[in-house]
């Protein structure tokens, strides 16, 4: 299982392009979207926390083929399918992977896109804290839809639709985390519910993931 | 004698066949007399007017919308289970019935909601669900659509269909939270102090059981289509065997 994993994160990161783009492209969206709002403080602190989120979310949603498409085309799928270790394992192992690779290092990078975004102070704790706990969800569900398309010769698009109506209630709680944090209100709610949705999903998904993967190598 | 012999596309079949002429005009007739009374036999409402009309479309189709959507989780169900191939077809021919009553609710609610709120459109928690249940919609009809093995396709479009009805809920309730509604709360319970009165509520369920029996009947149609493409390919693929 550590074999995958490191397998996983090495191939990540040596085939290039594949995780470095979502940064830039999470890099970029947080500097067009001052350009195109205006560079007025007031209202760009107001809407950090949504775009935050939302910036990278589309980020982590570039890289979420990659999870599972590569490995099906050259049959490694196969074998990973017929290995001694649950698919369901590998499942999770893949997402972590790609939450390894994406979204730890977006959470990492977002406090200094909060500083261009002109984040409230009090915020960047809580933007931290909710990415921590919500881009697990987001790899998790992403999986998820790439096990369904997997099999599919132009599954992206098709993956962008079926992942993206699945993502809205941790994109909600996520967004409403930062923006209550730098507010100073309570946020206690909304962190529990969004802690609860990654635990949830990491718990249940990987047994549907595995299930569409078993359908899809049949 | 058990439920399951319905499973049998043939019997289905026989038994729809028999049905549907029923089902049809049952539905016209419910339909004719639930939107004449509601449109033009019912008083206008002392604060909404004559737009308060509108509720015997908005109304039943977005509660069609969602129990659409309930239909085509228990017969993914019952694919998963018992793997019945009419079931999956069933589903198969319920989501575009159910997509088309999500687009009529937000196109009348939209239409309804100009004049009553000022705007065509609200971040209200229903509205949003219903936005997020048209995307569920769209993904389930686009996974069928993209998959070219029917049973690889029924397998998969179940499997989204049983996630994507936890994050339904789960969304349902996270709107509800993000943000204070427009809408007002029910109003059709049996229990509440505060119903609508008999004047709306008579026609207005007229017109819900109208719509029940149009998906009723769109489905069984829609059904036995599915059926028929599936003997046809079945044939065809056999021809070309031979």
């Amino acid at each position: 299982m550590k074999a995958l994993l490191l397998r996983d994160l090495r191939l990540a990161m040596r085939s290039g392009g594949g995780f470095g783009l979502g940064l830039a492209f999470f890099f970029l969206l947080s500097v067009l979207v001052p350009l195109g709002v205006g560079p007025e403080g007031g209202t760009l602190g107001r809407i950090a926390p949504g775009i935050l989120w939302v910036g990278a979310l589309l980020a982590c949603l570039l890289s979420l083929d990659r999870i599972f498409a590569l490995d099906f085309e050259d049959g490694s799928l196969d074998l990973l399918a017929t290995a001694p270790i649950p698919l369901e394992a590998v499942v999770a192992l893949k997402a972590l992977a790609h939450w390894l690779v994406t979204g730890l290092p977006l959470t990492v990078l977002a406090p200094g896109l909060g500083v261009l975004l002109n984040l409230p102070p009090t915020g960047y704790g809580w933007l931290v804290l909710s990415l921590l706990l919500g881009t697990p969800a987001l790899s998790v569900i992403g999986a998820f839809g790439a096990a369904l398309v997997v099999g599919l010769r132009r599954g992206g698009l098709l993956l962008s639709l079926l992942v993206l109506p699945l993502y809205v209630p941790t994109l909600i709680f996520g967004a409403e985390v930062v923006r209550r944090g730098a507010e100073g209100m309570d946020l206690a709610t909304p962190l529990a519910l969004l802690a609860g949705i990654s635990l949830g999903a990491s718990a249940l998904l990987p047994f549907a993931a595995a299930a569409a993967l078993r359908v899809n190598l049949r | 004698m058990s439920i399951w012999e319905y499973a049998n596309p043939k019997r289905f079949m026989q038994t729809s066949a028999w049905a549907l002429p029923w089902a049809i005009g049952l539905t016209v007739l419910c339909l004719v007399v639930g939107l004449v009374w509601g449109f033009f036999f019912t008083p206008d409402d002392y604060k909404q007017g004559s737009t308060v009309k509108i509720i015997y479309l908005h109304v039943p189709a977005a509660m069609m919308a969602i129990n659409a959507w309930v239909m085509m989780l228990v017969t993914s169900l019952i694919w998963i289970v018992r793997r019945h191939h009419v079931s999956a077809l069933a589903a198969k021919a319920a989501a575009p019935v159910g997509l088309t009553f999500t687009l009529i609710a937000l196109a009348t609610g939209a239409l309804w909601g100009q004049p009553m709120w000022g705007t065509w459109w609200a971040w209200d928690p229903r509205l949003t669900a219903f936005l997020i249940l048209t995307l569920f919609y769209f993904g389930y009809i686009a996974l069928w659509a993209a998959v070219d093995n029917p049973d690889t396709a029924a397998d998969l479009t179940a499997i989204l269909c049983l996630v994507g009805s936890v994050f339904a809920l789960l969304s349902r309730y996270a709107v509800n939270f993000w943000n204070q509604g427009l809408h007002q709360g029910a109003t059709l319970s049996l229990d509440k102090e505060e119903n609508i009165s008999d004047v709306f509520w008579l026609p207005l369920l007229v017109c819900i059981v109208g719509f029940i029996l149009l998906f009723v009947t769109l489905v069984l149609m829609r059904t036995r289509t599915e059926i028929r493409a599936r003997r046809l390919q079945a044939l065809l693929s056999r021809e070309r065997v031979a």
